[in-house]
C-alpha cells in the first residue's frame, strides 16, 4: 500500500535571501492552541509547568523552555509551539491541534520590522515590541500572528491556505525595501 | 482611527469589525414591539454612542466602544463580555 | 539667468534636460522651475480656462502655474509642479494645456471671450435643452478645459504603502522643526521628521540670516549632524503629509523616485515611485511654515510676476536672478528682506511700491511709499507696470514683479478634523486654533510666529510641553539666537481699478467673479467657492482662498472671520490613486486562499472558480470534452452511478469545546444539539436576530463537551463571529471555547454507491455493516494517518467526507482519485457539486440570501419550541409567516424554451411581465443529466401550494422567457433511500 506524504504549508515555496533579508519556512512542528476554561488559568499553568517546563504566556507575550515555547494567540488563548501537549492539559483548557493549519514563517534580518511595517499596521518598533512579544493583527487582510523571536527576526503565521499571498506579499516588500538601498 | 483595544492596546481599525449600537438583548419573553426595537429601532445621536467592535484580526475580543459620533473621540472601551449586553438570562 | 558663486548650487555638477523639445543645462540640486528661470525660461504653461500665458510664481509646492508634463506613456505624468520637480539628468518636461505649443496656442482665444466667460459661465450657458449636456457640451467643456492629461495606459510604477509610529511627529524642518526635533531627540523621545523639500532646513535654506553667530545654513547642517547620530530620531526628506486623522493618525506621501530617471530608479525594477504612509503618532508638533499670498491687481497673471519669498528662494539657494531689471510690490516688511538681498547680489532693481505710507526707508534701493501697482504690461513675458500714486499713474520698465500680500500661516492639518483657523488682526492672517487636532501644535511661521527667533523659540517650547506629557525630562539647553525683527503689514487685498485682477491663477479666477458671485447673492464663502471654482484647483486655493475671501468680505460688507474660510480637506499635496492602492494591483488585490488539492487539480488541467477569497476546481475537463457542460454532466454522473471525489476543505469548520458547548449550539441554532449522541451528526440551521437565516450546516459531536460545527464556505468567518458574539456579549457565563480549524483539515466528500468500496480500500479498519448509518461520525485511520470520517451526503448518494491534517491533503486527494478512477468514477468540482444539490433542493447561500426564514425554506419544523434560540422571538413575527410570502420551490422548463437561469423572474402566464406582478425569482439552476433537462430552485409566492402550477420565467439580461412547471424542490430520491443506503 502506498503511504500519504505530508507536505508543509509553504511547500514548493523557495526560501529567499534579497538585500540581507531571509525569509523561509520553519521547520514543521506541532502546533496546539490552548484555551483555558473557566477559572482554570492556574491550574494550566502548573500543569504547563510540571509537563512542559513552560508557563502560559501573558497577554503579548511568549515563554519559552528547551524544546517548547508558548506564544500568546488571542484573547484566553494560547500557541503551544513544539511538543505534543500532555494530556494532563485537557482537563483545563480546549486543546486544538492546529499544526497543519498554520503556515510558519521566519523574516530575519536587519530590516524586516521595516518590512514589516509595509504589511501590518501595528508598531513593531523594539520599544513596543521587544524580543519574545507576540500580537494577533493583519498582514494584507490576512489574519496573522507576529512573533518577534530575535531583534531582527519575526515568526508569522498565517493560515495555511493564505502561504503562498503572504510568501508574495513579503517578497515584494523585501525587493522594494532592498532596491531603496 | 484608532481603537485602544483592553486587551492589544492601540491598534488601528482596519483590525476591527463593526456591529453597531450595542443594546442590551430583550428577555426572550419580551413582547415584539421590544424585539422590534432591538433589532430595528436605532437611535442616531450626534455625540456619544455605544457601540459594537470585533477585533477580529487581533485578539477576538468583541469591544463596546463609546464614540463620538461628532468629534469620533473615543471616550470608553471595553469588553464587551463586561457590558451586560445579554440582559436578564 | 544665474549668478556666479551664488547659491547652494554653485559648484555643483552640470546636467542636462529638455523642455518643450529644447535641450537645457542645469545643475544637481536644482528644481525644475529653478533650472527653467536660470535658462530665462518664463512662460512655462498656460492657464486653465483662458490660456493664458504663465510662468512661475512660486518655489514650493503650492505652485499653480507652472505644472508640466513628465514622461510620456504608461509613464507619462501630468501636472508635476515644476517648483517642487527635482532636476536630475536626462528629465523630460512638457508644458500643458496648450496646443500647438506654449508659444502659440490656440485655445488663447478664449482670453479674448473672456467678458463671456465669468464665474457662473457654464452653469448659465449650458443650462438647456438638458438632452444636448451628454452629446455636446460636456464633451466640448471637457476637451477645452482642463491641465495635463493621463496617457489612458496602465501606469506600470510601483507603489508601497507602509506604518509608522513615534511619540513625536514633526511636520517640516525649518528653524521650529528642527528645534523642536532636537529638543525631543535629545530628551530620548522617539522622533519622526518630516520634510516636504528635497533637503532639510526649510526657510533656512533660502535667507541670508545668522543663528547663533554663524550663517543659518551652518546651524542647520550642525542639527542634522546631530538628529541623524540619534537612533531615536528619523529623518524623512521629500515626505508631505496629506492629511491629520484621527487619534494621531497621519497620511504622509514619500516620492521615492522621482528625482530619478525611470529607467534608472528601477535597481532590478524593484524601487518604488512612491511610498504611502500611515503614522500613529501620539503628538505632532506642526511646522509647516506659511505660504505667501498674492495681491489682487490688473494682469498681474503675466510670466514674470513673482512671490517674494520665492525669488529670494531662487536667488538664494539656487542662484538665480529672476530678472535684469526687478520692481517689487508690497504691503509688508518681509518683501523688503528680498529687495535687500536683490540688491546684495547686484541685481538691479528699479523700484519698491509699497502701499503704506509708513513703509521703511533703504538705503539701498528706491522706495514708493502708498503707491500700488496698478496694471502690467506684455505678452508672454513681463514688460512693465503700472504705478499709482499721489503723483498719478506712471509706467515703469521690468522684466520682474516681485509682489507680497503678506504670509498665510499653513493651517491646513490643523483644519482636516473640521475646526476652524483663527483670525489675527495684526497679522491679517488666519492661524491654527490651539487644540484644533488633539495631540497636534502649531509652531514657527505656522503658528503666525514669523521671525526666526519666534520660531526657534516656539519649537522648543511645544517639544518641551510634549517631554512633559511622555514624561521625559528635557535636556537644559540655551535656545539659540536668531533675528527677531517684526513682522509689519497693513492690509492690501486687491488694488481697485478696472480689468482683470488675478486671485486664483491656477482656476483663473478673478477679483472681478468674486464680485459677481457676490451680487448674485453667492454670498456664503462656501458657494462662492463653487460658484466661482475658486480654490478648486490641485493647489487647493493655497495661494489665493485668503485674498479671495477678503475681496468676499469687502463685496458683503462683512468682517473676514465674519465672512470665514471654506473647508479645509485633505489631502494638502494632490496624491497618487496609485500610491493609496499600493499593492492592490494584480496579486495584491485581495489574498488567495489555495486548497491543498489546487496543484493536482492544476495538473487535471481544472478550471478555478473564485469562491470568496478560496480557488474551487469548476469542473475538470478530460480529452475530447469540449464544453463545461460536457464535465459537469460526466462528473454528476460519477456520483450517481459510481463515486466522485471532492475537495469540500472550504466549508467552515469550527471545533466547540467546554461544559457548555451544548448549550451554546443549543442557543444559536433553531434545533436542539444538547440531544444528540456522541458519534452523530446533524443537520442545523441558524438565524439572525431578526428571525431570517443565517447559516446552515451539520455540527458533529465529537465528545461530551467537544462538537465539530461545519458552516457554509461564505458564512465562515460571519459565523465564528457571531459565536464569539453570543458567547462573549450575550452570555459571558458560559465556559465554551471556539477554535477555527478550517484550515487545519483537508476534507473531502467521496460521494456515490461505491464510496464505501473506495474507502474501504484505504481505511485501516474497514466500514462493516451497519456500523457507519447514515449520519455517524468518528475517528478512522487512513493508511496510519489519523482522521475523522463522517457520512454525510450533500448529493444524496450514499457519501462520506473523510478529513486529514491538511499536510496530507494533497496525497490523500491524489490516492482518492486515482482510486476513484479505478472504481469508474473521478474527482467532481464545484458546477457537478451544484447540480447533484439542486436534484436534491439542498440549498446553498444562493438561496440563503438574507431575505428568506425557515418557512419560506420549508424548514418551519426545524424551529424548536422547547428552548430558546436566537432570531427565536422575531422568527414567528406576523410577516414572517404570511402565506403569502415567497417559499422555495423546484422549477422544470415545459415551454418551446428550454433554458433557465437564476435571477429570472416569474409571473403567472396570463399577466404582464410587470413589476408588481412579479410572483418570484429563481436562485439556483443546473443541468440535470439523470433528467434530461434543466432544473431550477426558486421562491414563488405561496410556492408549496402551487406544485403543478405552471409559471412564465423571464429573464430579460439573458433573453430568456419560457414557461415552467413548478415541482416539489427534491428533484432526485425524494425519500432519501440513496443516501442511506
Amino acid at each position: 500500500m502506498a503511504e500519504l506524504l505530508a507536505k508543509t504549508a509553504c511547500d514548493g515555496l523557495a526560501p529567499l535571501t534579497i538585500g540581507g533579508l531571509s525569509l523561509k519556512e520553519t521547520a514543521p512542528q506541532v502546533l496546539t492552541s490552548l484555551a483555558p476554561y473557566r477559572d482554570q488559568a492556574q491550574a494550566l499553568e502548573a500543569a504547563l509547568q510540571a509537563a512542559h517546563g513552560l508557563g502560559f504566556p501573558a497577554q503579548g507575550g511568549s515563554t519559552r523552555s528547551k524544546e517548547a515555547r508558548a506564544i500568546w494567540f488571542g484573547r484566553d488563548l494560547a500557541l503551544l509551539i513544539g511538543p505534543k501537549p500532555d494530556a494532563s492539559l485537557a482537563q483545563h483548557a480546549a486543546l486544538t491541534d492546529q499544526s497543519a493549519g498554520w503556515a510558519v514563517m521566519e523574516l530575519t534580518g536587519q530590516g524586516a520590522e521595516d518590512v514589516l511595517a509595509r504589511l501590518c499596521p501595528v508598531d513593531l518598533r523594539l520599544s513596543a515590541f521587544a524580543v519574545g512579544a507576540s500580537l494577533r493583527t493583519e498582514a494584507k487582510h490576512m489574519m496573522a500572528s507576529v512573533h518577534r523571536r530575535e531583534k531582527d527576526s519575526f515568526q508569522i503565521m498565517v493560515f495555511r491556505s493564505l502561504a503562498q499571498t503572504l510568501h508574495h506579499d513579503l517578497k515584494t516588500a523585501m525587493e522594494a525595501w532592498a532596491a531603496r538601498g | 482611527m484608532r481603537i485602544t483595544c483592553p486587551l492589544c492596546g492601540e491598534r488601528d481599525r482596519r483590525e476591527f469589525y463593526y456591529k453597531g449600537a450595542a443594546l442590551v438583548r430583550p428577555a426572550e419573553e419580551a413582547d415584539l414591539a421590544q424585539w422590534d426595537a432591538y433589532v430595528n429601532l436605532r437611535d442616531n445621536p450626534a455625540g456619544p454612542l455605544a457601540e459594537l467592535w470585533y477585533h477580529e484580526m487581533g485578539c477576538g475580543s468583541w469591544l463596546t466602544v463609546t464614540r463620538n459620533t461628532a468629534s469620533h473621540e473615543i471616550l470608553h472601551v471595553e469588553l464587551a463580555s463586561g457590558s451586560g449586553l445579554g440582559g436578564t438570562p | 539667468m544665474r549668478i556666479a558663486g551664488k547659491g547652494l548650487t554653485a559648484g555643483a555638477k552640470t546636467v542636462s534636460f529638455s523642455f518643450n523639445g529644447r535641450q537645457l543645462m542645469g545643475l544637481e540640486g536644482d528644481t525644475l522651475a529653478s533650472a527653467l528661470l536660470a535658462n530665462d525660461i518664463h512662460l512655462v504653461g498656460r492657464s486653465f480656462k483662458y490660456h493664458r500665458p504663465r510662468g512661475v510664481l512660486t518655489a514650493g509646492s503650492e505652485e499653480p502655474n507652472a505644472l508640466v508634463t513628465l514622461g510620456s506613456g504608461a509613464l507619462q505624468d501630468p501636472n508635476v509642479r515644476a517648483t517642487t520637480q527635482e532636476l536630475f539628468d536626462g528629465l523630460q518636461a512638457r508644458s500643458q494645456n496648450c496646443w500647438p505649443s506654449v508659444e502659440h496656442d490656440v485655445m488663447a482665444v478664449n482670453n479674448l471671450a473672456a467678458p463671456f466667460f465669468g464665474a457662473g459661465f457654464y452653469y448659465k450657458t449650458f443650462m438647456w435643452p438638458a438632452a444636448m449636456w451628454e452629446k455636446l457640451y460636456e464633451p466640448m467643456i471637457r476637451r477645452a478645459a482642463g491641465l495635463g492629461a493621463l496617457s489612458g495606459e496602465a501606469d506600470t510604477d510601483l507603489y508601497e504603502k507602509a506604518y509608522a509610529f513615534c511619540d513625536v511627529l514633526v511636520v517640516g524642518s525649518g528653524p521650529a522643526g528642527l528645534m523642536a526635533a532636537l529638543t525631543a531627540g535629545r530628551a530620548g523621545a522617539d522622533v519622526l521628521l518630516l520634510e516636504e523639500d528635497s533637503r532639510m532646513g526649510g526657510r533656512l535654506l533660502v535667507e541670508q540670516e545668522e543663528i547663533d553667530g554663524m550663517p543659518a545654513l551652518d546651524w542647520v547642517d550642525a542639527a542634522l549632524s546631530e538628529l541623524e547620530a540619534m537612533e531615536n530620531v528619523r529623518l524623512m526628506c521629500r515626505t508631505s503629509v496629506s492629511g491629520a486623522y484621527d487619534q494621531g493618525t497621519y497620511g504622509a506621501l514619500e516620492r521615492v523616485g522621482h528625482h530619478e530617471l525611470r529607467q534608472h530608479s528601477l535597481k532590478g525594477s524593484h524601487r518604488p515611485r512612491e511610498c504611502f504612509w500611515r503614522i500613529a503618532a501620539k503628538h505632532c508638533v506642526l511646522a509647516a511654515g506659511a505660504i505667501e499670498r498674492p495681491i489682487g491687481f490688473r494682469n498681474n497673471d503675466r510670466p514674470g510676476v513673482m512671490m517674494a519669498g520665492a525669488v529670494r528662494a531662487y536667488l538664494n539657494r539656487w542662484g538665480v536672478a529672476p530678472g535684469e531689471r526687478v520692481t517689487l510690490f508690497t504691503n509688508n516688511d518681509d518683501a523688503h528682506r528680498t529687495a535687500r538681498d536683490l540688491v546684495e547680489a547686484g541685481v538691479h532693481l528699479a523700484a519698491v511700491i509699497d502701499s503704506r505710507h509708513d513703509a521703511p526707508d533703504s538705503d539701498l534701493y528706491t522706495v514708493i511709499k502708498g503707491a500700488q501697482v496698478c496694471d502690467t504690461g506684455g505678452g508672454k513675458r513681463l514688460e512693465s507696470i503700472t504705478v499709482r500714486s499721489v503723483r498719478g499713474e506712471e509706467k515703469i520698465q521690468t522684466d520682474c514683479l516681485v509682489m507680497s500680500g503678506g504670509w498665510n500661516p499653513s493651517v491646513h492639518l490643523t483644519c482636516h478634523l473640521n475646526a476652524r483657523p483663527s483670525w489675527r488682526r495684526d497679522l491679517l492672517a488666519f492661524v491654527p486654533t490651539p487644540e484644533a487636532v488633539p495631540g497636534m501644535r502649531a509652531v514657527g511661521a505656522c503658528n503666525g510666529s514669523f521671525s526666526t527667533q519666534g520660531a526657534l523659540q516656539e519649537g522648543a517650547a511645544a517639544a518641551s510641553a510634549i517631554l512633559q506629557e511622555l514624561e521625559l525630562q528635557a535636556k537644559d539647553c540655551a535656545l539659540p539666537v536668531a533675528d527677531d525683527s517684526p513682522y509689519r503689514i497693513a492690509p492690501l487685498w486687491a488694488v481697485p481699478g478696472k480689468g482683470r485682477a488675478w486671485l486664483d491663477f491656477q482656476n483663473d479666477v478673478t477679483v472681478k467673479d468674486v464680485t459677481q458671485a457676490a451680487t448674485e447673492n453667492f454670498r456664503s464663502v462656501e458657494h462662492m467657492k463653487r460658484y466661482t471654482t475658486q480654490g478648486m484647483a490641485t493647489d487647493q486655493g493655497k495661494n489665493s482662498n485668503v485674498a479671495a475671501l477678503a475681496v468676499l468680505a469687502d463685496v458683503t460688507g462683512r468682517s473676514i472671520p465674519e465672512t470665514g474660510t471654506t473647508t479645509f480637506r485633505p489631502p494638502f499635496v494632490p496624491v497618487a490613486l496609485g500610491a493609496l492602492g499600493a499593492g492592490a494591483a494584480d496579486q495584491g488585490f485581495k489574498p488567495q486562499r489555495y486548497l491543498t488539492s489546487h496543484a493536482a487539480a492544476e495538473e487535471r488541467g481544472a478550471s478555478q472558480l473564485e469562491v470568496g477569497l478560496w480557488y474551487r476546481a469548476a469542473y475538470f475537463p478530460k480529452p475530447g470534452e469540449s464544453n463545461w457542460r460536457q464535465s459537469c454532466d460526466r462528473e454528476v454522473i460519477y456520483v450517481r452511478n459510481a463515486v466522485g471525489v471532492c475537495d469540500v476543505s472550504t466549508l467552515g469548520k469550527i471545533d466547540i469545546q467546554g461544559p457548555d458547548a451544548a448549550k451554546l449550539l443549543d442557543f444559536v441554532y433553531t434545533n436542539t444539539f444538547s440531544t444528540l449522541k456522541l458519534g452523530r451528526v446533524r443537520y442545523g440551521l441558524m438565524l439572525r436576530e431578526d428571525g431570517f437565516v443565517m447559516d446552515d450546516g451539520t455540527c458533529a459531536r465529537l465528545g461530551d463537551s467537544h462538537y465539530v460545527m461545519t458552516t457554509t464556505t461564505a458564512a465562515a468567518g460571519e459565523v465564528m463571529a457571531h459565536l464569539e458574539f453570543v458567547a462573549q456579549a450575550l452570555h459571558p457565563e458560559w465556559d465554551v471555547r471556539f477554535t477555527s480549524v478550517t484550515e487545519q483539515w483537508a476534507q473531502f466528500a467521496v460521494a456515490g454507491p461505491k464510496s464505501r468500496e473506495l474507502l474501504n480500500g484505504l481505511l485501516d479498519a474497514p466500514i462493516e455493516g451497519d456500523a457507519w448509518p447514515f449520519m455517524a461520525c468518528g475517528a478512522v485511520s487512513v493508511m496510519g494517518v489519523e482522521g475523522r470520517l463522517f457520512r454525510i451526503s450533500f448529493s444524496g448518494e450514499e457519501a462520506y467526507e473523510l478529513a486529514l491534517p491538511a499536510s496530507y491533503g494533497d496525497s490523500l486527494f491524489r490516492t482518492l482519485l486515482s482510486r476513484a478512477e479505478a472504481l469508474g468514477g473521478g474527482a467532481y468540482g464545484m458546477e457537478a457539486l451544484n447540480v447533484l444539490r439542486i436534484e436534491k433542493g439542498f440549498i446553498t447561500h444562493a438561496e440563503i440570501n438574507g431575505t428568506v426564514n425557515a418557512h419560506d425554506l420549508g424548514m418551519k419544523g426545524m424551529l424548536s419550541k422547547k428552548k430558546a434560540f436566537v432570531g427565536q422571538a422575531m422568527a414567528h413575527r406576523p410577516g414572517l409567516v404570511d402565506e403569502d410570502r415567497q417559499q422555495m420551490v423546484g422549477l422544470k422548463p415545459i415551454g418551446a424554451v428550454k433554458e433557465l437561469s437564476a435571477g429570472a423572474h416569474l409571473f403567472n402566464p396570463e399577466d404582464p411581465v410587470e413589476r408588481i406582478h412579479d410572483q418570484g425569482y429563481v436562485t439556483s439552476v443546473g443541468f440535470s443529466p439523470l433528467m434530461g433537462h434543466m432544473i431550477g430552485l426558486g421562491f414563488l409566492k405561496r410556492g408549496l401550494t402551487r406544485i403543478g402550477d405552471e409559471v412564465r420565467l423571464v429573464d430579460h439580461m439573458r433573453g430568456i422567457d419560457t414557461l415552467c412547471e413548478v415541482v416539489e424542490p427534491v428533484f432526485y430520491d425524494p425519500e432519501g433511500e440513496k443516501l442511506r443506503g
